[in-house]
């Protein structure tokens, strides 16, 4: 249409052999380490370390908080979206940037917040401590890490559904209330269904992230709790395990392509 | 009584997203290095983060990074999409398809790959592979808020421009080039805020030596936070509140954020 | 003499400052085609939105059937709404968009699955059962909006510009759909638009709105004929509207021309604003008549030549199935029963006002 092909695939060409170098090659070398051992023979013993007690608890405990964060963002996401879509023009974005605003500050920052809070000598407890309440040890518990993966990956559902939301036509609604569908009715048959795309792309973007941190496992959890992600980020920077830390990293994927699976399944029911 | 509702959930929301931060900033004027005694105020921590080089010099890593990486993202992303255009179907959507990689990728997944490719290549780590790595996962964002654009463009301007005499490339920076800005300068910004943000990716292919603020942190807590690190978060977050009410003032541009 | 089925008593509403509506009275009898016709901003829209429960009116009461429905929810009205851009369900399919309201109402399925074949055929869409709304073109998607209105049986069925998106052949055939639809389910049809070729078409009443004020009401060849105000008799129709002055009774002097009319009381000497069709301006032999002019331009436009002819200052407007070519002096002739005489409005507020006559 603009270019001819020739052109075209010289522009691209430069993207191309970066993608290959920087996104295929060390995805292929992630399962070469993984299905391989020191020897360099095939294996699937870096797998199988999934199904060891403390491997599967670590991926399990990490699926658990990974469900509880997304879940409960979702429930502090949707009324706030539903609103703002509902507030006026003009008001609405400002209010919207101001709850994302805290993205913007780093994240190691905002997990750091959430320490200084939690801490058992720290704001909260202090607080407590005046109004002559018992201190509470939320830190180094999984309670805490939910706590900081809801509050690093709150905007990120937040945003996805307040666009699916706000594309909703008023008179769609205008038309359920119009049928005789009272408020709670055209929620259900008709704001709900028709704002499951953002839904959908809201719990990707918090879900992937919760299950693989490390990082807010770690300040949060101390090394009293341990996630997936710590334990491969263990791997390689402790026990320098590659292959070991690779077989388990294919397993992290195997997850993602399968939260890929099902939110291809759902977006093409919609688009039915 | 509806509204009174809403209002009382905004604000419980409101006050979740902004008291802890306004708990750093407190403790970042406290002369004590406590975090639950108030030794009095100071701003003791704000002149030593001034001085503390190790803080300044992972800051200024991470604007650098930023700011070459998107640069970079920039450049190379759109002139893709621009190319894309001209290539079939089938090859736009596999190229999509590898593009899209990067970001469906746990972050954690994407920083190992790039460790052991570093590694595998002899290549050592510092600020060259940090910066690859952020160009790495900032081409996406850009593609993907460019390439919408571009399919939305109507090649009749591009066409008109032809016919009146301009060449293929004049055509191009006059009649198409405009109307893609708006995207480009989103998809920049997406990226740039990715690559601030970003702790795993850096984590696992910076080795040692060179730090952004976002290891930096990390390798603090570790070892006990020094109560600079609470100014150096009151002042960023002062700078990116005023960064928005600043792009508050220009509505049309914040609705790159909206989609 | 049908009963008042909706009754708007008073209706004042304002937007932002903004007056769209001024205390608007109006009937709607049952069973009747009702158009509100007027330019966009006129208020049109919003009266029938406040008639569908999406809006409240600071002032006055919406009475429907006897009862006082002004603070009732949407959902507990009588009567259903075909939207302007169709509003269909898009998660849908069409069987489902058209089963929702009967669904809401705890129908029974067999219930439900005989109103939707009789809605389909209705519309003369059968089969489309499980499509989707996006699947469909404009025209298809209008008429489940319709289909999915009229299987409630509401009393009433209000429609805003829903032909504002179709091409013009779709347009007419629609119209006549509609027209059908209204005589063969015997409920009132409440309809909005600008187009004043749609509401001659399938009015039995048109209300003619300019301002959030009444122009006039009545019946379609009333309000062609009879138009009550400069701005009536602008909007509908091509007119010439020509100041001129009643001399008496019966006889008005347009142009330096006496001219013979069928109006009365108008008083003497006084200024008014006659309207003539161009349909009605015969061109005679200029030895004949009293005012003459000369034919400056002529369009074919099938139907009838148009014609531009100065005549005594200004420019008329003639349509005639014979020809006169450019340049030839004519004589103007209006039949009396043909001059329409208007009150000259004394300001721009005056004219505004409703004259109910």
């Amino acid at each position: 249409m603009y270019k001819k092909g020739k052109t075209s695939r010289l522009m691209a060409s430069p993207y191309l052999a970066w993608a290959f170098i920087f996104i295929l090659v060390p995805l292929g070398m992630i399962f070469y380490y993984g299905f391989t051992n020191e020897a360099g023979s095939f294996t699937l013993q870096n797998i199988s370390y999934i199904i060891q007690p403390a491997y599967f608890k670590s991926l399990l405990l990490a699926f658990e908080l990974g469900i509880v964060s997304t879940v409960v963002c979702f429930l502090l996401a949707y009324p706030l979206c539903m609103i703002l879509a509902d507030m006026k023009l003009g008001h609405h974005e400002f209010i919207l940037t101001l709850f994302i605003l805290p993205m913007w500050m780093n994240f190691l920052l905002r997990t750091l917040t959430w320490m200084t809070l939690l801490e058992r000598k720290g704001v909260l407890n202090d607080i407590l401590s005046v109004l002559h309440l018992p201190p509470v040890y939320i830190i180094n518990t999984p309670a805490a890490i939910v706590i900081g993966m809801v509050y690093n990956f709150l905007p990120f559902m937040i945003l996805p559904i307040y666009n699916s939301l706000s594309k909703i036509d008023d008179n769609v609604i205008n038309a359920a209330r119009d049928l005789g569908a009272s408020s709670f009715q055209t929620f259900l048959r008709v704001t709900l269904p028709l704002s499951v795309p953002g839904i959908i792309s809201g719990i990707t973007m918090v879900f992937i992230p919760a299950l693989t941190t490390f990082a807010i496992s770690s300040m949060l959890g101390g090394s009293k709790v341990l996630l997936i992600g710590n334990v491969i980020e263990q791997e390689f920077t402790v026990a320098y395990d590659w292959h070991l830390g690779s077989g388990l990293s294919i397993i992290l994927m195997i997850f993602i392509l399968a939260n890929m699976i099902v939110s291809a399944i759902a977006d093409r029911k919609e688009n039915l | 009584m509806k509204k009174t509702f809403e209002h009382i959930y905004l604000s419980m929301i409101f006050i979740f997203m902004y008291a802890p931060i306004a708990a750093l900033i407190v403790l970042s004027f406290n002369a004590s290095k406590s975090r639950s005694k108030w030794g009095g105020f100071t701003l003791e921590w704000y002149f030593n983060l001034l001085s503390d080089s190790e803080v300044m010099d992972a800051l200024i890593n991470t604007l650098v990074i930023a700011l070459i990486a998107t640069l970079f993202a920039t450049l190379i992303g759109t002139v893709t999409c621009v190319a894309m255009m001209g290539l079939k179907r089938r090859s736009r959507t596999i190229i999509m398809g590898i593009t899209n990689i990067p970001m469906i990728n746990a972050d954690i997944v994407t920083g190992i790959s790039l460790m052991l490719l570093f590694r595998a290549m002899n290549i050592s780590t510092g600020f060259v592979t940090v910066l690859f790595a952020h160009i790495t996962f900032n081409i996406p964002f850009v593609m993907l808020s460019v390439m919408p654009r571009m399919k939305e463009i109507n090649p009749s301007v591009y066409e008109a421009a032809l016919d009146l005499g301009a060449s293929p490339f004049t055509a191009f920076t006059k009649t198409v080039l405009p109307d893609l800005v708006p995207a480009i300068i989103s998809g920049a910004l997406m990226a740039f805020t990715m690559s601030l943000d970003d702790f795993i990716v850096t984590y696992f292919t910076k080795g040692s030596g060179f730090d952004t603020l976002s290891t930096l942190i990390y390798n603090e807590v570790k070892r006990g936070i020094q109560p600079e690190i609470y100014a150096l978060s009151a002042i960023i977050f002062i700078v990116v509140l005023l960064l928005l009410l600043i792009i508050n003032r220009f509505p049309k541009k914040i609705k790159f954020m909206h989609k | 003499m049908s009963k008042d089925l909706i009754l708007l008593e008073h209706i004042s509403k304002s937007y932002d400052g903004q007056m769209i509506l001024d205390d608007l009275n109006l009937s709607i009898h049952e069973n009747s085609f009702v158009t509100l016709l007027g330019p966009s901003g006129c208020g049109k829209t919003t009266t029938l939105r406040i008639l569908g429960g999406f809006e409240k009116p600071d002032k006055g009461n919406v009475i429907f059937d006897g009862q006082n429905i002004t603070e009732l929810a949407p959902n507990k009205r009588m009567l259903n709404t075909v939207f302007q851009k169709y509003a269909l369900f898009t998660h849908l399919d069409i069987a489902e968009n058209i089963a929702f309201g009967l669904k809401i109402k705890n129908k029974t399925q067999s219930y439900i699955n005989d109103k939707i074949k009789y809605a389909l055929k209705l519309v003369n869409l059968e089969g489309f059962e499980h499509r989707m709304p996006d699947s469909l073109s404009g025209g298809q998607q209008q008429r489940i909006a319709i289909a999915r209105a009229i299987v409630n049986e509401p009393k009433v069925l209000l429609l805003d510009e829903p032909l504002g998106a179709l091409d013009l052949k779709l347009r007419q055939d629609m119209q006549y759909e509609l027209i059908r639809l209204k005589n063969e389910l015997g409920i009132t049809f409440l309809y909005v638009t600008h187009d004043q070729e749609e509401a001659l078409t399938m009015s039995d009443h048109i209300v003619v709105m300019n301002q959030g004020y009444i122009q006039q009401e009545g019946s379609p060849e009333k309000i062609y004929n009879e138009p009550e105000n400069a701005f009536v008799a602008d909007f509908i129709g091509d007119s010439n509207i020509i100041p001129a002055t009643m001399v008496c009774d019966e006889l008005v002097d347009i142009l330096g021309a006496k001219f013979a009319c069928v109006d009365k009381d108008f008083g003497v000497n006084k200024p008014v604003d006659v309207v003539i069709r161009p349909e009605d301006v015969e061109l005679v032999r200029p030895e004949n008549c009293s005012l003459c002019g000369v034919v400056t331009h002529i369009i074919f436009k099938g139907v009838h030549y148009e014609m531009t002819v100065e005549a005594g200052g200004f420019e008329w407007l003639v349509h005639s199935t014979r020809m006169s070519a450019p340049g030839t002096t004519v004589g103007i002739s209006v039949d009396p029963f043909n001059i329409q005489i208007m009150n000259r409005p004394a300001s721009e507020d005056e004219e505004a006002i409703s004259e109910n006559v």
